[in-house]
């Protein structure tokens, strides 16, 4: 079962028939995840895939029983199509897209305040039950099937993570790619919730980055509910103030958002804080030796 | 995106925000002549000069060549022409551009807003960025305007407001007439408040800024309420939809480094340290920055090439990375996921050889799909390039590399 989405989600892909969108949906059917349709305006009727295009995600809905959409769509129009996936009722929602604006994001994190939609990303990886469901544009092969659950905000960094932890012996339940950009739908925090409640889940690798006050937010939850072990890292100890390190969000602003003071209150939270990126998978599994 | 002050001034305009008048220059003539149409629209004989670079600090920084301030008021035509010349064409040193300083292409030729009248004039303080964490626009200002505002927020945290703007309806009346209320403003400095607060918001929104600061945000002895300074920072995703405002990017402010990165589409940052890097993925690339520092190293730069690390992009980095003589090793680290790291391999000895005389030790990490295969192409390849598939093995050859 894992967490979010596994073998039962019906999937549905927004900006189906793209590069993009064609590429990844072909991958994730290989990976065995039930893509049910995908929609592009004015392709309505046809099909790709082997799979019928709808144009509108409504009518997707209707006739797939789709649950969950993964996105696709170019930057410019991504804020509306997050939105119409929500107006659907879709229950989760994965948004692929790099490069939207900022003041989008504000309309669309309104927009879905009182909704039962979740939001995923944007500009992240997706999200992958190991050999049920890969909602993302993840290597599906490197999530080997396990009990240990991956909270990130980067793509290449996940992946790293779970490679690791598979080489340690263990594997993934479900990894959770939250993304890059300032305004994201699901935090740290609610993702290592998530986590935390599974009952498949004995593990948690928590990646963060400089930039906000996600991780900290994440760690005093942790500190007054973990119930498993949890390894953090976080991305930028080198990083300099002032400046952007490729993602969007990824900029030291003060004193509070660097990877110094978070590892601190990470680690004075009860997290296993390590410094190197090459320490997560060993680290983990020490970790679960302890218990 | 960073603007110049007078970019953003014009800009400001547009959207009805009342601003200090001037007239961007770079020649001593033109500046001479826009203090006589400046100092005749106003019937006053003070002028102000202010060098246009993206940096803060300009009155108390000097132009090196000269030991003139970067912020100066001209009482005659003499005095702003001798300004002119020992400011234009120099390099300004403030505390924030760092010891390099930043060279004056432009100055602002500006009316001074500090003349007499029935009132007392007042700098305050207002700037429009985004909250994080609520997902929504803030409005900060405070009573302390003209210094800076991070020593005011340490200081006396108490002097600085917020207020929230809620995304649905956007920035309220009564919100605009609560921050003049909170700046102690009455009369007609309270009804032009209110305009210049939502007049400022709208430019805000409508020019999809990334942060919007007015300081100082000044009353006049008229009371006018008008913009002295403005830093524009704005959203460099949304510039697709301003192509008039992505025109007005001043690529001499950035790192030429940068610059030559970005037309190869590499996300390239420079940094001060031996150890260079190319890294596929952002998160990934700044953990591979943090492990060479780890490993006794200090990064020399972020480099993200993204989702295609073929022999181009590795050919633009490698060149970009040995453009500074301080690099004594490349450490090249990539997560071969859709990507086959066999592919990788071949690009990167493709992009060896077009270069020819490499002489610093390359080392090549290649983790993820057919990684077994790629180590093989490297280690066979005949190149003086070292190879490693875990993250650890990585480190040791830095630390080795920099010992």
């Amino acid at each position: 079962m894992a967490v979010l989405v596994n073998k039962n989600s019906k999937i549905l892909v927004q900006g189906f028939t793209g590069t993009e969108g064609t590429f990844h949906a072909s991958q994730m059917i290989e990976y065995g995840t039930n893509v049910v349709g995908g929609v592009t305006p004015n392709k309505g009727g046809t099909l790709h895939l082997e799979r019928p295009v709808f144009n509108t995600v409504a009518d997707a809905v209707k006739n797939t029983g789709a649950d969950v959409s993964i996105i696709f769509v170019p930057p410019a129009f991504a804020a509306d199509a997050i939105m119409e996936a929500a107006d659907a009722g879709i229950a989760l929602v994965v948004c692929i897209t790099e490069g939207i604006p900022v003041q989008d994001m504000v309309k669309v994190k309104n927009y879905l305040e009182g909704k039962t939609t979740r939001l995923i990303g944007p500009n992240c990886p997706g999200v992958i039950t190991a050999e049920e469901a890969k909602v993302g544009i993840m290597p599906g092969f490197i999530f080997k099937k396990g009990r240990i659950g991956i909270v990130s905000k980067s793509g290449t960094l996940t992946y790293e993570a779970a490679d690791q932890a598979v080489k340690a012996g263990l594997g993934i339940s479900t990894a959770i790619g939250i993304g890059g950009d300032p305004i994201i739908g699901t935090p740290t925090v609610e993702a290592v919730k998530l986590l935390m409640e599974d009952p498949e889940t004995d593990g948690i690798i928590m990646i963060g980055e400089i930039g906000g006050s996600m991780e900290a937010d994440a760690a005093r939850w942790i500190k007054d509910n973990k119930t498993k072990p949890v390894v953090g890292f976080i991305a930028g100890q080198t990083a300099p103030p002032g400046r952007r390190m490729g993602h969007a969000g990824a900029i030291v602003g003060g004193a509070d958002d660097t990877a110094a003071a978070k590892m601190k209150i990470m680690a004075e939270c009860g997290i296993a804080v390590v410094a190197s990126p090459a320490d997560i998978g060993k680290t983990m599994a020490a970790e679960l030796a302890k218990k | 995106m960073n603007l110049h002050e007078y970019q953003a001034k014009d800009l400001l305009k547009k959207y009805n925000v009342p601003v200090q008048e001037g007239i961007a220059v770079d020649n001593v003539k033109a500046a001479e002549d826009a203090y006589t149409q400046i100092t005749t629209q106003t019937n006053n004989k003070f002028a102000v000069i202010k060098a246009q670079i993206h940096a803060g600090g300009r009155g108390k920084g000097k132009v090196v060549e000269t030991g003139i301030n970067g912020v100066k008021v001209a009482k005659s035509i003499e005095e702003m022409g001798t300004y002119a010349n020992g400011i234009l064409g120099g390099t300004l040193v403030t505390i924030q551009t760092g010891p390099a300083g930043k060279k004056v292409n432009k100055v602002l030729i500006a009316q001074d807003v500090y003349y007499p009248g029935p009132n007392e004039t007042k700098e305050f303080y207002l700037s429009i960025l985004l909250d994080r964490a609520k997902g929504q626009n803030v409005i900060m200002y405070s009573t302390e305007g003209g210094m800076d505002i991070e020593e005011v927020a340490h200081n006396t945290p108490e002097k600085i407001f917020k207020e929230w703007v809620f995304p649905g309806g956007g920035l309220q009346g009564f919100q605009a007439r609560k921050i003049a209320f909170n700046l102690g403003l009455s009369g007609e400095a309270l009804k032009n408040c209110v305009k210049f607060v939502t007049n400022l918001y709208n430019a805000y929104v409508g020019l999809d800024c990334a942060m919007l600061e007015i300081n100082p945000f000044f009353k006049t002895s008229d009371d006018k309420m008008i913009a002295v300074d403005c830093k524009m920072g704005l959203d460099e995703n949304a510039l697709m939809r301003h192509p008039d405002l992505a025109a007005l990017r001043d690529v001499t402010e950035e790192d030429p480094t940068e610059v030559e990165a970005g037309q190869y589409n590499l996300n390239f940052v420079k940094l001060d340290g031996n150890v260079g890097c190319m890294v596929n993925g952002a998160g990934l690339a700044m953990a591979t920055m943090d492990m060479i520092k780890l490993s006794g190293g200090e990064p020399a730069n972020f480099l993200d090439v993204g989702g295609t690390a073929n022999a181009q992009t590795v050919e633009a980095g490698f060149r970009i990375i040995m453009k500074d003589p301080n690099v004594k090793t490349i450490l090249i680290n990539i997560f071969g996921g859709i990507v086959r790291c066999d592919r990788v391999a071949a690009g990167v000895i493709e992009a060896y050889n077009k270069i020819g005389n490499i002489e610093i030790p390359i080392i090549v990490r290649l983790q993820g799909t057919n990684a077994i295969e790629a180590k093989k192409l490297i280690d066979e390849s005949g190149l003086k390039v070292q190879s490693a598939v875990l993250l650890s093995e990585a480190a040791d050859l830095v630390k080795q590399a920099v010992a």
